[in-house]
């Protein structure tokens, strides 16, 4: 584990070198280990030591990047020369006001030494439980088991400075019979906090469960939609609306929408790096410490994030959600929170004349991010209930929905909600009962 | 080199490697982006690092580092056996690779001009002169010009006596409009969508796109666009452009044909495949005319190379045969399972990274057709170009793409211009209504560099040749 001390050596190193205006520097060191298995076996089981170094030189408005993986004295300083040479050889950037100033930081640093340390013997360990399992019920597991850390140090020549780690564990699988499949998985900061049996049994129950499926004639038809696919529906559309860029550029569905009523009164949306549940740093990637921030209140259209940049262009101040710089999505929300509602998955079933269940969905995709559109498929287990109970299971179905209108005919929202991965990382979120949604398509397993 | 590689090596075997191999590698970047008369970006980078895969007690283990020396490499040789013993821990059969020759050689691709001695003013005022046409065409809000350039230089040694050293050079370019009206956001680009069109080829394949002389009609279609009636909804007769075929071909084709995901290995991921074993040279994939194969030796395609990441020389090969499913893509490991060796698509993603099977470049042959005989034969139908959103379900079947732009197609003519198009089908059924494929003189390659795959996710660089084809009973305008 390469330590903060390192670290502190190496962002020091460049911005005493620096002659530029302002400079940046980013030091990640990541350290990770991840364990794959197929067909009841491990397959592939890698590991991988690694860091970065990026600089960003500020010259007369004029502004540079370069980047290396070598962390010794000459290689950076060859870095920050680069830098000033290509920020030096451009125009300049008349919207660029300044690197964001020093913030005081309440550092979480998520890091569990059982994490950082876990063997691959050790991850073995815990799969010859969850496949013993699995196999014992005459199905297959597939899935991937991950340990490690990274630590983040960000500084500047303003003062900003800052270095923090996090350590993080996931386990995911897909539990498949001949004709079902069925997924599960947790994260967490300790390893320990992994349960893995109750990993093998989510997945078992479910691909037991959804064997030999009928097919259903796609239509609308009222959903109840799980953990995993509202986050990844959630962080479509953040990723489609939530930053300020988008905003400012005019492609985002947030715009002329402020103060409106966007969504269903119980739909509340928002970032919190510092939410107990969440897993994440506590500053951006420009240094500037996250803060919350609410996209949809009661329904209501509320706000989007920024970044230095985007803020400075409106004279705001950055809500500290800036991505690596230079990126062309701009700042963006990775730790999503949805609000609960006061239901249960079971009291969602129990009150369904008709629904889908849908316990994943599968290559989501945005055909039209102003209108929120979203295509994929439904995968690893989807329902029929009718009259209060699971009827059967069903093919797995297309569906082409606007995000913002589905969480406009909201029917339950559950008070469980869980942390589950979306596109922008994990996202904490409930179970959500919407009618109308729009299945398209069937395929034919 | 040599010393290192052999120290990796014998360092592996003394810890109970069976089979070892090292990978270094050096790469160098440079990305630039003007957006809005604005340079967005001007990044330079470089990363080195060696990974090292091993077969300990029958199994695989695989570690990298960052940090290029001797005390690095033999430490990390130490690990790589220590995941492999403890794979062995959850194992069914032992690993057993295909049959490889030892080889000693070297391959640089081919090109005409260093990018990276091209100067910075030049790239500048290359991107700089499209960009500023779309910019300053009314009704655009967005204009953006981007190139990007790599070179990767690499080392392969294997347990096996193979020695390999090859030098790739990457170049690539793209324009794109963006026009926005109230509630309405059109996008075009040029040559393609998603990063452009990228080849293994120098600074000239750059200038050979031309940006600036395609930018007006790029801007004039954005802005178009946002007047345009809607796609309708239905059956209709479709003729996609190469680039949407393009990526057609790499996700119901390209991916479902990888013998790794056939057999499982991906099932928890983007999932498995339709093409199972038992299908292999009896399923029709598609239409007499579908001819589909894999050719990792075309010059200048970004999927071509000179030996594969396990040392496997680049191959020419049929994945579907006229409209039979005749071949998978495959590696040293899952070969032997189809009797056969190795067509030499194993490759990853930079050194941390152990090669999985990937795509090489994957091509839909061409047809005797035109796009303009090929329009003169429907007489109510569209032609689809250009992507701009993909889906597929995880066995690769039931497929939805959408387009940035679309033409009605009347009476043998192309018509008006319809905008969000998009169109869903069933992957055998879809490729079975392939009555028309464009000749030779219309077909090219396009380089396509963010095809993403296993866990952790790597990114490949792949291409596939296509020419525009037709397809009759197509479901259109899906969710509206």
């Amino acid at each position: 584990m390469i330590d903060k001390d390192k670290i502190q050596e190496a962002m020091q190193t460049a911005i005493d070198y620096s002659r530029a205006d302002q400079t940046e520097v980013l030091v990640s060191s990541t350290s990770t280990a991840l364990t794959r298995f197929s067909n009841n076996y491990i397959h592939q089981n890698v590991a991988e030591t690694n860091v970065s170094v990026s600089i960003r030189a500020v010259v007369d408005k004029k502004l540079g990047y370069a980047s290396t993986n070598r962390l010794d004295a000459g290689s950076i300083k060859e870095m920050v020369d680069k830098a000033i040479e290509i920020a030096e050889r451009r125009p300049p950037d008349p919207d660029f006001v300044s690197l964001p100033e020093p913030r005081p930081i309440e550092l979480r640093d998520l890091v569990s030494k059982l994490t950082v340390n876990y063997s691959p013997k050790e991850r073995a360990l815990d799969l010859q439980r969850l496949i013993g399992a699995v196999a014992a019920r005459n199905l297959t597991a597939a899935g991937a088991y991950s340990t490690g850390y990274s630590t983040l140090g960000l500084a500047n020549s303003l003062g900003v400075n800052a270095v923090e780690t996090i350590s993080e564990a996931e386990l995911k699988t897909v539990v498949m019979s001949e004709t079902s499949s069925a997924f599960s998985s947790a994260i967490a900061v300790n390893v320990n906090d992994i349960d893995v049996e109750r990993i093998a049994l989510e997945a078992e129950e479910t691909a037991i469960r959804g064997q030999n499926p009928a097919e259903l004639k796609p239509g609308f038809y009222t959903v109840i939609l799980s953990p995993y696919a509202v986050a990844d529906m959630v962080s479509f559309m953040a990723f489609a609306g939530f930053s300020a860029l988008a905003l400012q550029e005019g492609r985002s569905f947030m715009k002329d929408k402020f103060g409106q009523q966007i969504t269903d009164p119980r739909v509340s949306i928002w970032d919190d790096a510092y939410d107990p549940h969440t897993i994440g740093l506590t500053f951006d990637f420009e240094g500037v410490p996250k803060e919350k921030v609410v996209f949809i209140e009661n329904g209501i259209a509320k706000s989007v994030c920024y970044d230095s940049y985007t803020a400075n262009k409106e004279g705001k101040k950055s809500t500290g959600h800036a991505l690596p710089a230079p990126n062309p999505y701009g700042p963006m929300p990775l730790n999503l929170i949805m609000a609960p509602g006061d239901s249960s998955l079971a009291e969602m079933i129990r009150t369904s004349e008709q629904a889908i269940l849908v316990s994943r969905f599968h290559y989501t995709n945005m055909e039209d991010p102003i209108r929120t559109t979203l295509t994929g498929m439904t995968r690893d287990g989807t329902f029929l209930i009718e009259d209060g109970k699971v009827k059967m299971p069903i093919k797995n179905l297309r569906f082409t929905q606007s995000i913002v209108e589905a969480l406009s005919k909201i029917d339950a929202i559950s008070l469980d909600r869980q942390l589950k991965e979306g596109i922008l990382g994990p996202a904490y979120v409930p179970w959500i009962k919407v009618s109308e949604f729009n299945f398209t398509g069937v395929t034919q397993f | 080199m040599k010393d290192l590689t052999s120290l990796a090596l014998d360092v592996a075997k003394t810890y109970g490697a069976t089979y070892a191999d090292i990978r270094i590698i050096e790469k160098q970047s440079e990305s630039i982006a003007i957006k809005n008369g604005r340079v967005e970006e001007l990044t330079a980078s470089t990363n080195y690092g060696f990974g090292i895969r091993v077969v300990a007690d029958g199994s695989w283990g695989f570690a990298g580092s960052f940090l290029v020396d001797k005390g690095e490499i033999e430490r990390v040789a130490r690990l790589a056996v220590e995941i492999a013993k403890a794979s062995a821990m959850i194992k069914k059969e032992n690993v057993v690779l295909a049959p490889a020759q030892a080889i000693q050689d070297s391959y640089k691709s081919p090109m005409e001009i260093d990018p990276f001695k091209v100067s910075l003013d030049d790239k500048l005022a290359l991107l700089s002169e499209a960009e500023e046409i779309i910019r300053k065409t009314k009704g655009v809000a967005i204009s953006t010009a981007s190139m990007s350039t790599s070179r990767e230089k690499k080392i392969f040694a294997n347990l096996e006596g193979s020695y390999i050293e090859q030098e790739i050079t990457e170049s690539g370019a793209a324009i794109e409009a963006v026009a926005i009206q109230a509630a309405e956001v059109q996008e075009r680009s040029y040559p393609n969508s998603h990063g452009g069109d990228v080849a293994t080829a120098g600074y000239e394949f750059i200038q050979g796109l031309n940006l600036k002389d395609h930018a007006p009609r790029v801007a004039e279609e954005a802005v178009a666009l946002l007047s345009a009636k809607q796609c309708p909804s239905g059956e209709f007769t479709v003729i996609l452009d190469g680039s949407q075929l393009a990526l057609q071909v790499h996700e119901s084709c390209g991916h479902p044909a990888e013998l790794d995901r056939v057999l499982g290995m991906e099932a928890s991921y983007a999932g498995t495949s339709f093409m199972t074993l038992d299908k292999l040279n009896k399923l029709q994939y598609g239409s007499p005319i579908v001819n589909i194969n894999a050719d990792a030796t075309i010059p200048h395609a970004l999927g071509t190379f000179g030996y594969d990441d396990e040392g496997v020389p680049a191959q020419k090969f049929d994945i579907i045969k006229n409209g039979l499913f005749v071949g998978y893509l495959t590696d040293r490991e899952t070969a032997p399972v189809i009797g056969q060796q190795s067509n030499g698509c194993a490759r990853a993603d930079g050194w941390g990274r152990i090669p999985l099977i990937r795509m090489t470049n994957i091509n839909l042959l061409p047809g005797d057709s035109s796009l303009e005989e090929m329009i003169s034969e429907v007489d109510d139908g569209l032609y689809l170009a250009t992507n701009r959103s993909w889906s597929i379900d995880d066995k690769r079947l039931n497929f939805q793409f959408a387009t940035q732009i679309g033409w009605e197609i009347k009476k043998g003519k192309l018509g008006s211009m319809v905008k969000n198009p998009n169109y869903t089908g069933i992957t055998p059924e879809f490729w079975k209504s392939c009555d028309a494929i464009a000749g030779p003189s219309e077909w090219r390659v396009w380089g396509l560099p963010n095809c993403g795959k296993g866990e952790p996710t790597q990114i490949a660089h792949v291409a596939h040749g296509a020419s525009p084809a037709r397809f009759r009973n197509v479901k259109v305008g899906v969710g509206r």
